[in-house]
């Protein structure tokens, strides 16, 4: 009889590798990689959708930033405050991917005629697309140069028929805690808001953009659509919009209602007046080393400074 | 010690490629991500900021630790803990000095003057400056206990007010300076409780005496 005595090297048969598994080895690992890959890429799959999507048409193009440099495609979408995405520049462009911009409407409410839900395709006139180069200036100090593709804000809210009780436009952005997972800190009070006085809204420069470079705008840059107004700074310019309500008071933003101190229901660009907490006299261009001198109304003072005549900016900052 | 050298060590060599680049922060094409993102003057000095606050924070967390951890061996690490600290907190300044105001000593008074928060960090600076400079052997010799362990208690100043430096440049209401001002909460608690147990055992071995 064949005793046979285990050495500590000798494996149970249960111990050995399943030859299928064995033989698939590498593919597994293989498999690991692309998984591993594919976690750390599908962030950027939502910006790929936005790169690979088809150029608008763009009807008419005007720069109004002079001579200055466009900023660079990858500097607009890696450097965004978009807190409902993370409070650090670089969590929207990483994080943003969850939004879903297809389908979209945007509530249309208050004071006008006209109200109700209404989709993205019917808001805006994708055959009347514009480009505009603007200066971008954050509260923050630091500043871009962009080129937006939208339509002037105006034209949007004219089709509403606001009543003579409008005297303020209100905006908010989508919160959905479920797309959004900066939503669970209250670094501010959610959703989102932020509003103008009427006249500002029917502005020339007042812009609702729904592209980037000629592209659809990007989740971490306010996909699918935003408002600009480059004479104020940067917050005022909300993403995401959701809701459009005229109305007879006054609203107030959310950076204004954390802060009103310092962050005041106008906000214009005024190196006259600073942050209570820092200087607005100059301004950081990203990609530029040296600091720039900020101008008054960023520049659209021309444009700009009669909807303010007689308005004591100090105090109406 | 080499630890210690890693984050400053991974800044410079995104600098070093950013640099060598021409600056076309588009190196990082493999994530489509700058490392040292569009604004790599902040982000260098907040990166800066937040290592010498870590340091900071752990330099005051090694007395605690080894006495509640019974690990003296802890304490020896504190100087070097502390000197470094002090380095990405020199590193911090000299980036906004050089890199955010290149040198407009004008505009850096009017800073330390108006911006609250700097004038904070600038009193933390200057407080960690002594103690860095008598860190030495030779320094505790020449000074005496006493005199010596009087200058490092200036530690005790400066992480309540590096942290509310943090707090107060904040926008809106961030997590993070919140956390570390839980974390020196709890270290300067720390402290209190084991100074009350001092006097205690003190006042126990007196009245057994």
């Amino acid at each position: 009889m064949l005793i046979k005595t285990k050495k500590p090297w000798d494996l149970s048969e249960n111990e050995v590798t399943p030859e299928a598994l064995y033989l698939n080895r590498r593919k597994i690992i293989q498999g690991f990689g692309v998984a591993a890959a594919a976690a750390v890429i599908s962030p950027f799959l939502g910006w790929q959708k936005a790169i690979a999507a088809p150029d608008f048409t763009v009807i008419k193009k005007t720069n109004y930033a002079g001579d200055e440099e466009l900023n660079s495609y990858k500097d607009i979408t890696t450097y965004n405050n978009y807190y409902e995405f993370g409070t650090s520049k670089s969590d929207p462009a990483r994080n943003a991917h969850t939004l879903i911009t297809e389908p979209w409407s945007v509530k249309v409410s208050g004071e006008a005629e006209k109200t109700g839900s209404i989709a993205l395709e019917d808001l805006i006139d994708f055959n009347a697309l514009e480009e505009r180069i603007y200066r971008h200036r954050c509260v923050e100090t630091w500043s871009m140069v962009m080129p937006w593709v939208g339509v002037p804000l105006a034209a949007v809210l004219k089709k509403f028929n606001p009543t003579s009780n409008a005297k303020f436009v209100r905006f908010e952005t989508i919160a959905d805690p479920k797309q959004m997972p900066g939503l669970r800190s209250r670094v501010l009070d959610w959703p989102y808001t932020e509003g103008l006085r009427i006249d500002e809204a029917m502005h020339p420069l007042s812009f609702l953009v729904v592209g980037l470079y000629g592209k659809p705008i990007p989740n971490q840059n306010g996909a699918p659509i935003r408002l600009v107004v480059p004479w104020k700074y940067g917050f005022k310019s909300i993403k995401s919009i959701v809701s459009i309500r005229f109305q007879e008071t006054q609203p107030v933003g959310s950076w204004e209602e954390n802060n009103s101190r310092e962050y005041g229901f106008y906000s214009n660009v005024n190196p006259d007046v600073d942050h209570p907490r820092w200087s607005q006299k100059r301004e950081r261009r990203i990609g530029e080393f040296f600091k720039r001198k900020t101008l008054m109304f960023n520049g659209y003072g021309e444009e700009v400074a009669s909807l303010y005549t007689g308005m004591d900016l100090q105090k109406n900052f | 010690m080499i630890g210690m050298a890693l984050p400053l060590s991974w800044l410079l060599y995104n600098w070093a490629l950013a640099v060598d680049e021409g600056f076309n922060l588009g190196y990082l094409t493999s994530l489509g991500f700058h490392q040292l993102t569009a604004n790599p003057i902040e982000y260098t000095n907040r990166f800066l900021g937040d290592w010498a606050l870590r340091f900071l924070l752990a330099s005051l967390a090694v007395t605690p630790l080894a006495r509640i951890f019974k690990f003296n061996q802890l304490v020896a690490y504190r100087r070097m803990i502390g000197l470094w600290a002090f380095a990405y907190v020199s590193i911090h300044l000299s980036s906004y000095i050089v890199l955010d105001q290149f040198f407009d000593w004008g505009e850096i008074w009017g800073d330390i003057l108006k911006r609250n928060f700097i004038t904070l960090g600038m009193i933390s600076f200057t407080l960690l400056i002594p103690m860095a400079f008598t860190s030495t052997k030779g320094w505790i010799k020449r000074l005496g206990a006493k005199v010596w362990k009087r200058i490092h208690k200036a530690i005790y100043v400066v992480a309540p007010l590096a942290t509310v430096h943090y707090f107060m440049m904040a926008k809106g209401n961030q997590l993070d300076p919140k956390i570390y001002i839980g974390i020196v909460a709890v270290l300067l608690g720390a402290r209190i409780w084991f100074y009350f147990q001092d006097k205690t055992k003190a006042a126990n071995r007196k009245a057994a005496a």
